[in-house]
């Protein structure tokens, strides 16, 4: 889940999230009219903008999400953006017309090829470097592996390659460590140290240990949320005059 | 004080000691010699009046008791509790130079309890609105203190808590077992009450900055945030699963009540074989909290030996009545993990104590070839915390000392920053309630005079 647009003048902050656990199938039910109890922000070092030149802008998934505001924000100081957005399928690629206005280049690739390139953004990318294209400045936000797949191929290429990283957090404000990340050897707190950091220098295989942290518990509080929802579409149900 | 017995109260998160009934508080209190020249009150940092407020007990007024102690002391249910009054009143206690001194902090807590619940809290008066508005920003020990007295003085007072909840320290931090939440509750409610605004989610520094707080029309700003960035040890391994600074283990168990997952939605990981280090109150209050979550075995593992320790002797009895085990002069140096990532071993290296140190504790000093591998699946690191940097760094004119910390007058608490004053542990560094909340007292003197001056 992650914030895709911002509209200052309206007060409107758009938010795009993919149900994958409790929290977000939880945020899933909500309706017009509903309110959250809490929201925190903004939190962390916001992303770094300035004129580079030719800048590409890779979301993978609900990554495609926060590049989204980059993007706006790199062409709008006077950079050249190219976006390469993927999802595993076209069913599931959100924000194309956003994302094509954001940008000088669009470029969509999905997984099984229903739509567009067929295969990942990290290909797409690969092919723009390895045809000896211009790029100064990447940036990704995506799964922690499609990140890690992004920070291979850029590397030989020696282009500065900056990555959104969402590691498990609690207070988001540097007051616990939960999202500490090794980056050139040393720990960083995401919330507050990034959540940007050079993808050259980011220990991509711990991240992904942590992130696997509480797997069994995720697990267990969907089970539990699903059946609650089952049992209470059974209660209306049964509720319903014949 | 009667409590629950260890072998029970390991497995509940309830509070300890059941507090004094009337007649034992009665019994207690006609010990004190009610002395010409005090030395109790010294040893207090809020100078409470104590043989006052320890007389009024003695004569079963326990409201006007309580009402003694809020004429100094806001938080006095807290302090009752949390206090290491050892160190402090009980310390210098006359009586303790022949027998036990007077049991001061459970007096203070069961004049609070009664008060509170006999549902008998007065309004205290409120002088007349001066027009002037106060921003405080964290709402722990220091924050309340400040907010309770503006509010009093007639000032117009608003708190921001980057948490969802107020209290700070004494929700996030201290557990349930030692200061049930219902009583920092009551005391936030007293606050709004009185008329205090608070503003929960709202991290300053990063929401609005403290010259944004200026602008948008407040006289006056107290800053206390607390000492919120964990010290980890900087030793290889440190980031493996099951490794958690003190602040997140016990964030996850209080604010969060991960105690009781999935009831509750955040998840912790609390194994078998758990190892604190360190020796304060925070570690005690992480490896009481473990054994309460499942641990066989808990440790405290702490490169002193216990006389170093600086964690209250009440916490440190405690921990040893529940079964938890003292490592002392251990230090570990390496942690093991599996290869998904999980700790399984913590790699540890005794010490002997050589010459004293700058802080006058005698220092560790490893011993060669004594390293060995302790058997744990969960360490917690509780070595203390820096201070937070989200004010300062978005803060020009605030100055900081080497550490990080707000440079304030230890008398009024003003910073370098015109009308900006601080206090607590984000000024002093890890410190202790009763000392954030003496701190808070006076910068709320120096602020009421502040606004005052033309």
């Amino acid at each position: 889940m992650s914030i895709a647009d911002l509209d200052k003048k309206n007060g409107i902050l758009a938010i795009v999230f993919q149900e994958v656990g409790k929290s977000t199938a939880k945020l899933g039910t909500l309706v017009e009219g509903d309110s959250l109890a809490d929201v925190v922000g903004p939190l962390g070092t916001p992303t770094h903008i300035e004129k580079y030149g030719n800048c590409v802008c890779v979301g993978g998934g609900i990554g495609i999400a926060p590049i989204h505001p980059v993007a706006k924000a790199l062409k709008e100081v006077g950079n050249q953006v190219t976006s390469i957005i993927g999802a595993r399928n076209k069913e599931l690629l959100i924000m194309e017309d956003e994302s094509r206005a954001a940008c000088d280049n669009l470029i969509i690739s999905t997984d099984d090829g229903s739509y567009g390139f067929h295969g990942f953004v990290t290909q797409v990318l690969a092919g723009i470097l390895e045809k000896g294209e211009k790029v100064d400045f990447i940036f990704s936000v995506g799964p922690v592996l499609m990140m890690r797949a992004l920070a291979r191929v850029t590397l030989p290429y020696k282009v500065r390659t900056i990555i959104s990283l969402n590691p498990i957090m609690v207070d988001g404000t540097g007051m616990c460590g939960a999202c500490r990340v090794t980056v050139g050897n040393q720990t960083k707190f995401a919330c507050v140290d990034g959540p940007d950091f050079d993808a050259h220098l980011v220990d991509f295989e711990e991240l992904l240990k942590r992130q696997r942290m509480y797997l069994k518990e995720e697990k267990v509080a969907m089970d539990n949320f699903i059946s609650r929802m089952d049992q209470s579409a059974h209660h209306h149900q049964s509720h319903k005059p014949s | 004080m009667p409590e629950q017995a260890p072998e029970q109260r390991v497995k509940n998160f309830k509070e300890v000691p059941f507090g004094y009934t009337e007649e034992l508080a009665k019994i207690e209190a006609q010990r004190c010699l009610f002395c010409k020249k005090p030395q109790c009150i010294a040893g207090c940092p809020v100078e409470i009046d104590i043989p006052g407020f320890i007389k009024l007990i003695a004569e079963g007024d326990y409201i006007g008791a309580a009402k003694k102690l809020k004429e100094t002391n806001s938080l006095p249910a807290v302090c009752g509790r949390v206090c290491p009054q050892e160190d402090q009143c009980e310390k210098v206690c006359i009586l303790s130079k022949k027998y036990e001194p007077v049991a001061i902090g459970n007096l203070e807590r069961f004049a609070a309890d009664y008060e509170r619940e006999t549902g008998e809290i007065e309004i205290p008066k409120i002088e007349k609105s001066t027009g002037k508005k106060v921003a405080i920003v964290g709402s722990g020990p220091a924050g309340l203190t400040v907010a309770g007295d503006l509010i009093k003085m007639g000032h117009q007072v608003t708190v921001f808590e980057a948490l969802h909840k107020a209290g700070g320290v004494l929700v996030y931090g201290i557990p349930e077992f030692r200061l049930p939440k219902a009583i920092v509750q009551s005391e936030v409610d007293y606050l709004a009450k009185l008329g205090v605004e608070f503003k929960t989610s709202n991290v300053i520094g990063m929401l609005e900055t403290i010259d944004d707080l200026f602008a948008s029309g407040y006289h006056a700003i107290f800053i206390g945030t607390g000492a919120g960035l964990p010290n980890f040890m900087r030793i290889p391994g440190e980031n493996l699963n099951g490794i958690y600074s003190a602040n997140e283990y016990l964030t996850r168990s209080n604010l969060m009540k991960a105690y009781s997952f999935p009831e509750n939605d955040t998840p912790i990981f609390s194994g078998k074989n758990v190892a604190v280090l360190g020796g304060g109150n925070t570690a005690m209050d992480s490896v009481r909290t473990a054994l309460r979550l499942g641990a066989d075995n808990a440790y405290i593992v702490y490169r002193r030996s216990r006389t170093e320790m600086p964690a209250r002797k009440d916490e440190i009895h405690h921990a040893e009545q529940e079964g938890v085990k003292f490592d002392f002069l251990t230090a570990p140096i390496k942690f093991h993990g599996t290869e998904d990532g999980w700790l399984k071993g913590m790699e540890c290296i005794r010490m002997k104590l050589g010459e004293p140190d700058e802080s006058g504790r005698r220092r560790p000093v490893p011993v060669e070839g004594s390293n060995y591998i302790m058997d744990v699946d969960t360490v917690i690191v509780a070595i203390g915390n820096s201070s937070n940097p989200l004010v300062p760094k978005t803060t020009p004119g605030l100055d900081i000392n080497k550490w990080g910390n707000i440079t304030a007058d230890p008398e009024t608490g003003q910073t370098s920053r015109r009308g900006v004053f601080a206090g607590g542990d984000i000024v002093t560094g890890g410190a202790t309630v009763i000392l954030a909340a003496g701190a808070g007292k006076r910068a709320a003197r120096a602020i009421d005079a502040y606004l005052k001056t033309p």
